[in-house]
């Protein structure tokens, strides 16, 4: 009878009203406060939820170079507005190439990177690994924690995945030891999801010399490095420093995949700006790999989007465009260093419990504060900020106006009973 | 350090075979790479005026100037995309009256163009209808649909369409396979304009299809790419859509505003259902974000931008609806005048499908050894199906393109 019944839902739906039994889904852990942020009519609201850039005035920036390149971009008549390649703008790729690799990489000459154009980071990501899973078996290794749209992302383009431990509460640091056991006993031919900077959320990154024990294991094990690059010159505030990881394990020779987003580094988010690259053994190979990674993008997209790219690659092959954006960068990662100084200058002031090192040692957006889910939600709840119930805080959102509120906060969820 | 050189010799990607070329983008390539100056591009579906030159818009144009005397931001669309534009977008493709009355029960989402739109919309189909539930497109169609069913992990099951004997539509055979159809079927329908043969069905043509859904219950998911294109009207290129929406039929609807405002290479499209409710709207609008989220995290901004504003200010919707018609005019008179010059070189054959097909493109007739030959002595591309983009035709070669045809076809069969 059960059987039938089921049958009878599989191939009969009587029901005339076919989504009747869709279930409302979570909203995105990280979206769903930003719009919980919005709704709050608090005066003394802070938003340090989702990885976006804020002003000390705590606007959204749009960096002055983009404004300047948008018009010319926008006002172009040679430009029209049709369909870009399957592989996206190849001055923008090239441009990525560069970036990410090094101007005088041999590995550009030799044809050995396979890029192409992306919605993003998320659909660099997801190009990415819907390459491997059609033509590398192997299950794939991210970091505990990591961005919770990774997990996501891997499991639709059908792969399996598991965690290596990443972060040390204990620390509030990179754990090198858990790490490195934990991928020496990966099966060979797995793919490690490595964060080249910046971790997103905890902010830790691996030394230089923890980098090449990274490598060593990935070599051993035959392990396929994935990098997700999302904060390019966000990390240290100085471009080529924050890419070692990828420069080094190109110079060891790994093949390996690369993801890279301008959403941050250059504020384009809303249109979807990013590459893939594939490191490869030679040309030939390129072009096959090449050939397969536009048949995963066709049937997404087509030919991804052309104007984000179009302003990114007049920054990135015009010195002059170049030197502009850079400094600037360096201006808008100040700002986040100081912002972190501030914090925890306030913390010490206030002679908050804890040890408060970490939020300054960690880079990037995001801080891994170490309060507890429970602390998130009273923080929220009581004083408005808003935050990750995985402590993740962008210290993007923080200004000199609001950080001695935000301290004091934190004191008092700190000291709550 | 000597182990770290032998990384180099053991290839990850060793067993990467090479990709077949896109049937369709790997033409177009081919043409650029030809240095012959009589060339002609016959094989993308992309408008072309009289010069042979693409065309931005006045309305777009114009559209563009607000967004820049507007000094918005960067910042991240929702998920789900911009909800003026979603809006506006299910009101053009669904109609007023529908939309005034059941506007709160149709969940949208913005998606990249078409292509987008066909592979959330199959995403979600897989994720959440029945386990073996089929999908039925049209034989022909555009190649990408198959391709996007298969990355979606849909069984893809064809109903006839084109007769080449009569070179229109195989009515009988279309409505004898959808009759055999599983009960519950996804049912791909070309909305107007069909792809790659040109070749629409009639109003008492839908009117019977209209009814089989409703019998075998039936989800139709319409890929209109063409409103507006098509007729030069907009309203009368939606009749299915409206036809079937206006006897409570649940739809799925993919929009793509590539050719019809011609924003291309920013990739704006909507996708729609038509839900029971406003609570089964916002369900369905929350699991649509839950995929596209690992797809491409939120949709690109400029070209949604830019069809809001031209469809919510009334001046710059009048202007498009005018520049849409006179596209869809331009290739109406192509079509007259390939079809003319043909009959008047006393071709053997009958070419007057051409002019009755309607589009963008028009399927010849011509087989892949004609293409071959077309190709290689004349430089004009098209694909070896034989469907040729009639955009691409204009005033300046289309006589030549004429006599190129009737040259390879005059001593064969078609």
């Amino acid at each position: 009878m059960q059987k039938l019944q089921l049958l009878q839902n599989q191939f009969n739906p009587t029901s005339d009203d076919i989504f009747f039994h869709i279930v409302q889904a979570p909203p995105d852990p990280i979206f769903g406060i930003a719009n919980a942020y919005k709704a709050d009519t608090s005066n003394t609201k802070i938003d340090l939820g989702v990885g976006a850039y804020r002003t000390d005035e705590e606007k959204p920036y749009v960096f002055e170079i983009i404004k300047k390149l948008e018009k010319e971009v926008v006002n172009d008549p040679t430009l029209n507005k049709e369909y870009l390649p399957i592989e996206g703008l190849a001055d923008f790729n090239k441009g990525c190439q560069k970036l990410m690799f090094g101007q005088n990489s041999p590995l550009i000459a030799s044809g050995q990177i396979v890029t192409a154009q992306c919605l993003g980071g998320t659909g660099a990501l997801r190009v990415g690994f819907e390459f491997v899973k059609r033509h590398i078996p192997g299950d794939v290794y991210v970091s505990k924690p990591t961005w919770s749209n990774h997990n996501q992302v891997i499991e639709r383009a059908g792969l399996n995945q598991s965690e290596y431990p990443y972060f040390d509460p204990k620390t509030k640091g990179f754990n090198c030891a858990g790490t490195i056991e934990c991928l020496s006993q990966a099966r060979m031919g797995s793919i490690v999801l490595l964060h080249v900077c910046a971790h997103n959320p905890t902010g830790v990154d691996p030394t230089e010399a923890e980098w090449l024990q990274i490598a060593d294991v990935c070599k051993k094990r035959r392990l396929v490095p994935f990098f997700d690059c999302a904060y390019q010159g966000f990390a240290s505030g100085c471009i080529e420093k924050d890419v070692f990881a990828v420069r080094k394990f190109a110079e060891l020779g790994f093949q390996m995949i690369v993801a890279q987003s301008f959403s941050k580094n250059m504020g384009l988010y809303n249109e979807r700006v990013g590459a893939v690259h594939i490191v490869t053994s030679n040309k030939d190979i390129s072009a096959r790999v090449l050939s397969n990674l536009k048949i995963v993008i066709r049937t997404i997209c087509s030919n991804p989007p052309a104007i984000g790219a179009r302003i990114a690659a007049k920054i990135l092959t015009d010195e002059k465009n170049f030197n502009a954006w850079v400094e600037e960068l360096k201006t808008v990662t100040g700002r986040i260093i100081k912002m972190r100084t501030l914090l925890k200058q306030e913390l010490d002031n206030l002679k908050v419990p804890g040890n408060w090192d970490h939020i300054t040692r960690q880079t990037g957006f995001f801080t891994f504060t170490g309060l507890t889910p429970e602390q998130c939600d009273l923080l929220t709840k009581q004083y408005h900020v808003y935050l990750l119930r995985s402590g993740r805080m962008s210290m993007a959102g923080i200004t000199s106006k609001n950080v001695r509120y935000l301290a004091e906060s934190i004191k008092a969820v700190v000291q709550n009973k | 350090m000597q182990c770290f050189r032998a990384l180099r010799y053991f290839s990850v990607w060793s067993q990467v075979p090479m990709g077949p070329a896109d049937p369709i983008l790997g033409v177009a390539a081919q043409f650029k790479a030809d240095p012959s100056t009589t060339k002609v591009n016959l094989s993308i579906g992309a408008y072309r005026d009289n010069d042979g030159k693409p065309v931005v818009l006045d309305s777009v144009k114009r559209a563009e100037q607000i967004i820049k005397e507007k000094k918005l931001d960067n910042e991240y669309l929702p998920v789900e995309g911009l909800q003026s534009f979603i809006d506006a977008s299910i009101k053009l493709g669904y109609g007023d009256a529908y939309y005034a009355q059941n506007g709160k029960s149709i969940a949208g989402c913005q998606v990249l163009s078409g292509t987008g739109a066909v592979r959330l919309g199959f995403e979600f189909a897989k994720k959440f209808l029945p386990q073996g539930t089929k999908v039925y497109m049209p034989n022909p169609t555009w190649p990408n649909h198959h391709n996007i069913a298969k990355m979606a992990g849909l069984e893809i099951l064809e109903y006839r369409y084109f007769d080449p004997k009569t070179r229109g539509v195989d009515f009988s055979g279309l409505v004898e396979d959808l009759n055999k159809a599983q009960n519950g079927s996804v049912i791909l329908f070309h909305a107007c304009a069909h792809n790659p043969t040109g070749c629409d069905l009639t109003t008492a043509q839908w009117t019977q299809l209209l009814d089989l859904t409703k019998k075998k219950n039936f989800l139709p998911f319409f890929d209109m790419a063409y409103q507006g294109f098509t007729s030069g009207d907009v309203n009368k290129d939606a009749e299915a859509v409206r036809l079937f929406t206006a006897q409570g039929v649940p739809i799925v609807l993919g929009q793509s505003f590539a050719k019809n405002m011609g924003l291309y290479g920013q990739r704006t499209g909507c996708l729609s259902f038509v839900c029971a409710n406003q609570q089964e709207r916002e369900k369905v609008v929350s699991q649509l974000k839950l995929l596209a989220r690992p797809l491409w995290s939120s949709p690109p901004l400029h070209g949604a931008r830019v069809a809001d504003i031209i469809l919510n200010t009334p001046e710059l919707n009048q202007l498009w609806l005018q520049e849409v018609k006179m596209m869809a005019n331009r290739i109406q008179l192509m079509r007259v005048s390939l079809a003319n010059n043909l009959k008047n070189l006393g071709s053997p054959h009958d070419w007057s499908h051409i002019s009755k097909q309607i589009g963008m493109f028009a399927f010849t007739g011509v087989g892949p050894d004609h293409v071959k030959e077309l190709i290689a002595k004349y430089h004009i591309y098209l694909l070896s199906s034989g469907r040729i983009s009639i955009a691409g035709l204009n005033e300046g070669n289309v006589k030549y393109v004429a006599e190129a045809f009737h040259d390879v076809t005059k001593n064969t069969k078609l």
